[in-house]
């Protein structure tokens, strides 16, 4: 698998470890009144598409930095890749102007 | 029909025309006591465990494509015990003494072969690691013999004994683990089941669950309703897809296994070997062909089929075990999908839905459980309470703390 790295372009997947659902970005609040119920499920519940599938990537043999990537389970075809900095900000944005 | 040496010379005086075929091809019934998704070995074994040591009645097995066809026809077929933790080695113990009478039970020859497990190690805190586990081992009824370097010599002297980085400094010897035909295991649950009753449909996919008022009243399938009073899902590395129709998230992400198997070679691996400084592990099939494996390729996949990175690793790691793997042609190599837990062990388990069962979970060992799992799911199903060896795999284990990782990794599955 080839990632489009934003910042340096295509790169080998087997310069980067994978965590998992971009989900984990979205780490719950400390001290919400469920953190223990919400901690269990950011921690342990994932999203397991077969299909479309956002994901995050570190690249480690590379700029250090935290990707997400869209790719497809089904084919492995990546479709997107972001900086997931850019994601938590975007993230973090909407939920401001909720 | 039994199977026997005396059949077998009849039906060889008279053309083998008198064979017939080893399970019906039932339509659906309209309803049904349980239904089990999925016609793997796990859900093939549960059916026949249900009828057979349950009394259970009104029995359907729904795959969505031919029985065998998953998982169970796709792995490297190794059966053991050999397990650290409490809540998992009873378990295995359990599986493995089934294994040892399944041939009799079924009346079917699944090549069940104790032809012994080793786990290599190459330094010191390994063997400190291996001689832990063996005790552990022998505490819940298994076998384990630790072995010197002399000890694995005398077993494989082919092995890479002088790797500089590696130096091969012992193993741990699983005498009565082994390989079992795969297909066969599906074949010969299919056949016992249905001597039993049960009804098993092939091409039927589950495409949704009726659920009213927090209870299952039956599945929706591409060959129409069919209702059912219990509901077990047994379907490999698609759990997550099928209990997200019941609404649930799990503990699980799906990830591909690569295995390989090389030409046909005349005899020279009598057991199972298993690389502790590379991921490799290798045995030699009946047919002579080398069938060996390694990790996973580690990200979420249902692509049925693997990348090149972890083709090379594991055939580096092949090399720098068995130098005279290099001399042998690759002949074919396939990719299965897991159901990746997040602590690496399986569940068998009541969901908060009533009358709604789930057995998944099993990663990339789930062969080696296949009788222990389908025993212990029919006796979830039939009980309504956990088997004894089983009751530790329970779905809401990381809600009460109570993870059963062999391996310490934590909620990463790619590193179970
Ligand atoms: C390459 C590889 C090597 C392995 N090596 C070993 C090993 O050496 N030892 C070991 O112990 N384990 C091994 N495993 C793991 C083992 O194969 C699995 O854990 C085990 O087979 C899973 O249980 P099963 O047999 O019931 O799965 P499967 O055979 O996959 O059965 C699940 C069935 O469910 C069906 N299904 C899915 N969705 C639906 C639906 N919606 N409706 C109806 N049916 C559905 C599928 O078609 C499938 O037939 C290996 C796995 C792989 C991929």
């Amino acid at each position: 698998m080839i990632i489009n790295h934003p910042l340096l372009g295509p790169r080998d997947a087997q310069e980067f470890t994978y965590l998992g659902d971009a989900g984990l970005i979205n780490r719950p609040y400390w001290l919400s009144e469920n953190a223990l119920r919400e901690f269990h499920d950011y921690l342990h519940l994932r999203d397991n598409p077969a299909g479309l599938h956002r994901e995050l990537w570190f690249h480690e043999q590379g700029d250090r930095s935290w990707l997400v990537v869209t790719r497809d389970t089904t084919t492995h075809e990546i479709t997107k890749v972001e900086l997931a900095r850019d994601v938590a900000r975007a993230n973090r944005a909407a939920e401001v102007m909720q | 029909m039994r199977y026997s040496a005396l059949r077998l010379i009849k039906e060889s005086l008279t053309g083998h025309k008198g064979w017939g075929p080893q399970w019906r091809d039932p339509d659906p019934k309209e309803a049904y006591d349980y239904v089990i998704i999925g016609g793997g070995g796990h859900g093939l074994a549960t059916a026949y465990y249900l009828a057979k040591e349950f009394q259970g009645a009104r029995i359907a097995v729904l795959e969505k494509g031919w029985i065998g066809g998953g998982n169970v026809g796709r792995n490297t077929t190794i059966i053991r015990s050999n397990y650290l933790l409490d809540g998992n080695e009873p378990f295995y113990e359990f599986s493995l003494k089934l294994w040892e009478g399944l041939e009799q039970d079924l009346n079917y020859n699944a090549m069940v072969s104790q032809r012994g497990i080793l786990n290599l190690v190459h330094t010191d805190a390994q063997r400190d690691a291996a001689r832990r586990r063996g005790n552990a081992m022998i505490l819940n009824g298994s076998d384990a013999e630790l072995l010197d370097t002399d000890g694995v010599r005398a077993m494989y002297p082919f092995l890479n004994f002088d790797n500089a980085r590696f130096p091969i400094k012992g193993g741990l010897l699983h005498r009565r683990g082994g390989t079992v035909r795969h297909d066969a295991v599906a074949w010969g649950y299919a056949r016992g089941a249905d001597q039993r009753g049960v009804d098993i449909i092939q091409n039927c996919e589950v495409t949704g669950f009726r659920i009213e008022n927090g209870k299952v009243l039956g599945v929706e399938t591409s060959r129409g309703f069919i209702g059912a009073k219990k509901v077990g899902v047994s379907v490999a590395g698609s759990s997550s897809r099928v209990m997200a129709m019941a609404g649930m998230r799990l503990p699980i992400e799906s990830h591909v296994l690569q295995a390989f198997v090389s030409e046909g070679l005349k005899p020279f691996i009598p057991g199972v070997i298993t690389y502790g400084a590379g991921h490799f592990y290798c045995s030699q099939s009946d047919k002579g062909g080398l069938v060996f494996g390694g990790d996973i390729d580690g990200y979420n996949s249902y692509a049925q089929r693997g990348n090149l990175p972890v083709v090379e690793d594991v055939i580096e790691s092949g090399m720098s075990l068995i130098p005279g793997l290099g001399r042998a042609r690759l002949l074919r190599s396939w990719g299965g999908i897991m159901d990746m837990s997040m602590d690496g062990s399986p569940f068998i388990d009541k969901t908060h839905i009533e009358g709604l069962y789930f057995n998944g979970g099993w990663c990339y060992g789930g062969f080696k459980a296949t009788p222990a799992a389908g025993f212990c799911f029919a006796h979830l199903l039939k009980t309504d309470r956990p088997h004894e060896t089983a009751k530790a795999y329970r779905l809401d284990r990381f809600m009460t703390g109570h993870m059963i990782d062999e391996k310490g990794q934590g909620a990463q599955p790619n590193l179970h």
